[in-house]
């Protein structure tokens, strides 16, 4: 790294301000996840410094509230169901996608990564018109096929960037030693995109649970996801209940960026880019 | 000899030939399920709400005699006796079937205080008026019956499809002699709106650029080791919750928070500051949100810029000042790019962020677009002003799509 090491004077002070200025933007974008932290905490009711004193009332009060709790497993079954679904429909396609030569690929492509592009806005409603004579709002499928949609593009992408490095040879010489098409899939191909796909999963899983535009269009009071309850909660008014729900939701992003990570490295280890 | 190879090459062409297309089938096939369940749970919702946005049925079903009489409208003068007749007709059956609102509300929208003609006019007429009458029966239960400007609206709410909802998303209207013009004044909201929402747009984008830069650089020059330590500094708040942080934002920002604390306390302000539920609040919540969608595209151009070029320009005899604007720059403009088109995209669909730290005068055009579908229902307008925010999005998108992937577009995907 010796090509970016300063040399004059001048050089230095650019450095130190960029190191500054970076450093500064660093701080930046972590401070408010790092300030609400301690306020969970806290024994007192107001959402300032410097705490009164401390305490877990605010956790027992958010695990032991049936409302919070209820909104906690609507997520995960939404999640859940969603990411299965967008894992089965996003890793098929990525396979297809990756065989296929067409001049109609680039509009597929488009087509298949619109949800992302969209404003959820716009889907929301387009698909609460649309669902609503179908008695699909107000219940627990019409949420999961929308965010099923909304998440699916990325399994796509990420199942996508494991195959871009997949040598096909691996899955003809399985088929020319005799193996039948499925049990080449499951042995060879399954394997070495399983990392892409459990990234996918992830990313599903995550664009579901974060998700509040849907849900507010879509969602009767039965359906009401975490998401939904911190909407309303921030806007009534903001008691330390929401800010232990929100420590609780960040360790769990914490977990899932370790586990991305974990995964990004034992796919490059497979697939023998560690020298990289 | 050649007549041989020619035989034995046809059938072996024709053979690659059907490979292929199996080939082919069976990658489609793949992709096909992932198309239908699109096109159920989105294209074809996407589609209805677009149709929404032109569709107009509610006069044409409602009064359906005197759009036919109206049919023959020069709209130049007021219409003929035949089309009061076929007014009176339709109000009567339709206050019997109680279908007379659903006009109402769609002629209300068109002429304010239309609902409470129609409403009241319906009322009125109890028997068939005498053959003839109809229009002295008419205008005695309301003068506006003697205006054309009435009449005008019926028959430009004829259906089945108008402009009008997608006029309006622009401000602009028709008069009665069907010539486009501009809203009055009172009325005319959205064109600010979209204003707004691009100015924030380009505001957080610029924000994002101004503080993403140095970071991206940062990364990009540091050893491997430091470098992606420090990208957890923008990877873990990319992975939190929208919620968590918008509530985190607030927090930090009220007039008791810990920003406004600190700035007391170091004396640098007497008075708590302003710094929430307004367009600083919303400046700060969504920069904050865009700013890794800047920094990650931006690192991964920059992180592929060859140290070598700087250094030939030392070599050159290129003052670090000069050779940083003259050959670093300009490298860095695909991700500049990039990462301003990505955060544009996504800041101008923004809802649920100035939803909770804006003030009244702060929401996007997204805020609009679920108001009038959820609270005063107006899906017509709620379905224009979505087409005309699609329309944009979509053409920010080909754009992007370009500069990533050069002309023939593959979504990163190799082909």
């Amino acid at each position: 790294m010796s090509d970016h090491a300063p040399r004059t004077a001048g050089q230095r002070i650019a450095r130190a301000v960029t190191v500054t200025a970076a450093a500064l933007v660093l701080v930046f974008l972590m401070a408010p996840i790092l300030a609400i932290m301690p306020l969970s905490f806290s024994s007192g009711s107001y959402l300032t410094y410097p705490l009164p004193g401390l305490s877990l009332r605010w956790y027992e009060d958010f695990l032991g509230s049936e409302r919070w709790m209820r909104s906690l497993w609507n997520s995960m079954v939404i999640g859940v169901a969603a990411t299965v679904l967008s894992m089965v429909l996003g890793t098929l396609a990525a396979l297809g996608l990756a065989q296929w030569k067409s001049r109609l690929k680039p509009l597929v492509l488009a087509v298949v990564l619109s949800p992302m592009v969209v404003p959820v806005v716009i889907t929301a409603v387009g698909v609460y018109f649309f669902f609503a004579p179908l008695g699909l709002t107000g219940n627990f499928a019409g949420l999961i096929l929308a965010h099923t949609a909304l998440a699916t593009p990325f399994v796509v992408i990420t199942v996508s960037a494991t195959l871009q490095g997949f040598d096909t040879n691996l899955s003809r010489a399985a088929a020319s030693l005799g193996a039948p098409p499925l049990l080449a899939f499951r042995r060879v191909t399954l394997p070495l995109i399983a990392p892409g796909m459990a990234s996918g999963a992830l990313f599903a899983f995550a664009t579901s649970f974060d998700e509040v535009v849907v849900v507010l269009f879509m969602a009767g009071p039965e359906q009401r996801t975490l998401p939904r309850e911190m909407f309303s909660g921030i806007r009534e008014n903001i008691s330390p209940t929401i800010t232990a729900a929100a420590v609780l939701l960040t360790l769990f992003s914490v977990l899932l960026l370790a586990t991305l990570e974990w995964l990004r490295r034992r796919s490059e280890r497979l697939r023998g880019m560690d020298g990289r | 000899m050649t007549a041989i190879a020619d035989a034995g090459e046809v059938p072996l062409a024709l053979r690659l030939r059907r490979a292929e297309r199996m080939r082919r089938m069976k990658a489609l096939a793949l992709v096909v399920p992932l198309l239908l369940f699109l096109l159920f749970t989105f294209l074809v919702p996407i589609a209805g709400m677009l149709w929404r946005s032109v569709d107009d049925w509610e006069v044409a079903q409602v009064l359906p005699r005197t759009v036919a009489a109206l049919g023959a409208w020069d709209g130049r003068d007021l219409p003929g006796e035949d089309a009061y007749a076929a007014l009176a007709a339709d109000l009567r059956q339709a206050y019997a079937e109680r279908t007379v609102a659903v006009a109402a509300k769609r002629l209300n929208y068109a002429v304010n205080g239309f609902r409470t003609l129609l409403m009241s006019t319906a009322r009125a007429i109890r028997d068939v008026p005498e053959p003839g009458a109809a229009r002295a029966t008419l205008a005695a239960i309301d003068p506006a019956w003697e205006r054309r400007e009435t009449w005008a609206a019926i028959h430009g709410a004829r259906g089945p499809v108008t402009d009008f909802y997608l006029l309006a998303a622009l401000d602009l209207r028709r008069d009665a002699d069907g010539a486009v013009i501009g809203a009055p004044a009172d009325q005319s909201i959205y064109r600010s709106v979209f204003a707004r929402t691009f100015g924030i747009g380009l505001g957080v984008t610029a924000l994002c650029l101004l503080l993403g830069f140095p970071v991206a650089y940062l990364l990009a020059t540091l050893p491997a080791r430091t470098s992606n330590l420090l990208m957890i500094f923008v990877l873990l708040p990319f992975w939190t919750s929208l919620l968590v942080r918008t509530c985190a934002w607030i927090v930090l920002l009220q007039s008791q928070g810990l920003v406004n604390d600190a700035l007391r306390w170091t004396g640098a302000i007497d008075d708590p500051l302003r710094l929430i539920y307004n367009r600083t609040g919303v400046f700060i919540a969504m920069t904050h949100v865009l700013l890794p969608f800047m920094i990650l595209p931006l690192y991964s151009v920059m992180k592929a810029i060859p140290p070598a070029y700087m250094r030939a320009a030392a070599s050159l005899g290129a003052p670090p000042a000069v050779a940083f604007v003259r050959v670093y720059l300009p490298q860095t403009v695909p991700g500049v790019g990039a990462g301003c088109l990505l955060v544009f995209i996504l800041a101008i669909g923004y809802y649920i962020t100035p939803a909770l730290v804006g003030g009244a005068g702060d929401q996007m055009i997204s805020y609009f677009i679920a108001f009038y579908t959820t609270e005063t229902v107006n899906w017509g307008l709620a379905s224009a002003l979505g087409a005309v925010l699609l329309a944009a999005t979509l053409l920010l998108a080909v754009v992007y799509g370009r500069l990533v992937h050069g002309p023939s577009t593959t979504g990163g995907l190799k082909t």
